[in-house]
């Protein structure tokens, strides 16, 4: 049995291919990026050595700074929204539409698998202001205020691309939280109920507490994924007016490919990567000490 | 409405008492019929008009209120944009890529996973970990040695880049995936394989994949979206516009044409969401599912 389950050289032709590809690609790059933040240079022109340089520009580029601040900024606006709103979802699913709410559920999701780049162009097209009014302008004038120029001014059009990111993944996050609160046991609920909690309180002292494990990992996935956002900021923005909306991922790219700085653009990349990790064990550290404390 | 309320004669507010539970569940139930038609019209309202506004000319667009129906239902824009706008190209070069590196992470994943889960060897967990902290890493940490290799290999003008690309950052929530449902299937069955002399490789092709099917559509779905949706790769690894994909194709839709042609964008874009759409009326249940357990991971 064993020498069948333990067979040296299945494991080498089954894993192996996997292991190789996955090195290759991926875990060499990220060693080899590392080094990259000691040269400066590209695949074209070559690279030359410069030691600590770039390590030291992250720290005296007032547009890293920046674009660190908007990266910040964007995920924790986005990941509170994507969760509250997808919990509020999740216990209307659960509280008003119970077992009807199927095609409810399935519409809602919808956009959270349609490409990010025709979600934003269709969002640019919506808050249009010239040659064509879009119909949030129209609205807008029809309630006789003048039109904005959303993508004029920093402010505005940070509030577009938060209405469209929340618009595409409130669904996602409806769906994962709502199978987190079916897992809550029904006996639970029920005593709850015959002791007299209703609506709010129910949700406060049962429901929540119940559903926190499932917030926590939404919350994590969440801002996992917001401080890599790059598509629905490319689409809709291109990180304007200006630089206001540029995240470090779209610095990051805009430093490599458009002017050639590989070495800068790894350290970026890097400091991104870091912001990540920090993040996550943070968040995963201090609601471990949550939950310890009861 | 506030008839049980009146005083009133008492015919009527007995009448009132009994009828009283009925309507106000009924009217408990207006607040939550609003939020759904609500929640409707935010989700379809924009899909509607996006569909409207691909059926309108040009002159339309400039002269007539953005939500007036369009004159006439004219499929001019849906030509322009699949022939002038290459629209027709882009999608080939994605399907060409991106199902190349879906078979291949499928083949290359599907197998890491069992020997992950089912086999038992040294170093079993390290290998798992080191496959899940992929999930972590982002692209922008891969995207520049993997652009200094595929140049100097001369891969740069063809899909190839990105066939890899996929084929290597689907790996990790593949295996972690994969692992996760043949943990599901009980240790004895494929003891009970062995016993009966079947090799490794006969359970798994036999024995494994058979009952891992189901799980193995659910992955390649997944990734299909993930693959399919990708701008990061696709813009950094298509340098010239032969080789876009349908997502950069749609990025840099409006310089095909020169000033911007409202219709065949619209068209364009309109192609891109009710093609996914036609994918999602068949299979929505299994999508659903098997994102809100990719995420899981967290």
């Amino acid at each position: 049995m064993h020498k069948v389950l333990g067979d040296k050289r299945a494991i080498a032709l089954l894993l192996g291919p996997a292991l190789v590809v996955y090195s290759l690609v991926m875990l060499i790059p990220v060693v080899w990026s590392l080094g990259y933040t000691l040269f400066e240079g590209n695949a074209i022109s070559g690279f030359e050595y410069v030691g600590v340089d770039n390590l030291a520009r992250l720290f005296s580029d007032p547009r890293v700074g920046e674009a660190l601040r908007f990266t910040l900024l964007y995920a924790v606006i986005i990941t509170a929204g994507q969760v509250l709103l997808g919990y509020l979802l999740a216990l209307f699913y659960v509280f008003v539409l119970r077992n009807r709410g199927s095609v409810v559920r399935t519409l809602v999701f919808f956009p959270v698998i349609i490409p990010t780049v025709a979600v934003a162009l269709m969002f640019q097209k919506l808050f249009e202001i010239a040659p064509q009014t879009g119909p949030v302008n129209g609205i807008l004038n029809l309630l006789g205020v003048e039109s904005i120029d959303w993508f004029g001014n920093p402010v505005s059009a940070i509030v577009v691309l938060v209405i469209m990111d929340l618009w595409r993944s409130m669904g996602f996050y409806a769906v994962l939280l709502y199978t987190g609160l079916l897992d809550i046991p029904d006996d639970i609920m029920e005593s709850a109920r015959l002791d007299g909690a209703t609506g709010f309180r129910l949700v406060r002292s049962i429901v929540l507490p119940l559903s926190l494990p499932v917030l926590l990992s939404s919350i994590i996935f969440s801002i996992n994924g917001t401080l890599k956002v790059f598509d629905s900021i490319v689409a809709l923005t291109n990180g304007g007016p200006g630089t206001a909306s540029t995240p470090l991922t779209l610095y990051m790219f805009q430093t490599s490919f458009s002017y050639g700085e590989y070495g800068y653009g790894a350290s970026i990349a890097l400091l991104l990567t870091m912001l990540c990790l920090i993040v996550t064990v943070f968040i995963f550290r201090s609601s471990r000490r949550d939950v310890t404390k009861g | 409405m506030s008839t049980a309320t009146l005083p009133e004669t008492p015919t009527s507010l007995e009448r009132g008492r009994r009828r009283a539970p009925v309507r106000r569940a009924r009217l408990r139930r207006i607040p939550g019929t609003f939020l759904i038609a609500l929640l409707v019209a935010i989700e379809v309202l924009p899909l509607l008009w996006l569909l409207m506004n691909s059926f309108k000319s040009q002159d339309e667009f400039l002269n007539a209120p953005t939500w007036a129906l369009p004159r006439a239902l004219n499929f001019q824009n849906y030509a322009d944009a699949w022939v002038t706008g290459n629209i027709g190209h882009y999608l080939l070069n994605s399907v060409l890529a991106v199902f190349p590196a879906l078979f291949l992470m499928l083949v290359l994943g599907v197998a890491a996973g069992f020997v992950l889960e089912v086999m038992v060897f040294r170093g079993r967990g390290g290998i798992l970990l080191l496959f899940l902290a992929g999930i972590m890493v982002p692209g922008q940490m891969i995207l520049l040695p993997l652009f200094s290799v595929y140049f100097q290999a001369g891969l740069t003008g063809s899909l190839w880049p990105l066939i890899i690309t996929y084929t290597a950052t689907g790996l990790p929530l593949t295996v972690f995936m994969m692992a996760t449902y043949f943990r599901a299937i009980p240790r004895e069955v494929f003891e009970a394989s062995t016993l009966d002399g079947a090799s490794i490789f006969r359970s798994f092709r036999a024995v494994a994949l058979p009952m891992a099917r189901n799980s193995i559509v659910t992955v390649g779905l997944v990734q299909f979206f993930f693959f399919w949706n990708d701008l990061l790769i696709a813009l950094t690894f298509t340098n010239s516009s032969q080789l876009r994909t349908v997502q950069v194709g749609l990025l840099n839709f409006t310089g095909q044409f020169g000033a911007t042609q409202y219709g065949p964008l619209f068209a364009a874009i309109c192609i891109n969401v009710f093609g996914i759409l036609a994918i999602y009326l068949v299979l929505n249940q299994r999508i659903m599912a098997g994102l809100a357990s990719g995420a899981v991971k967290g």
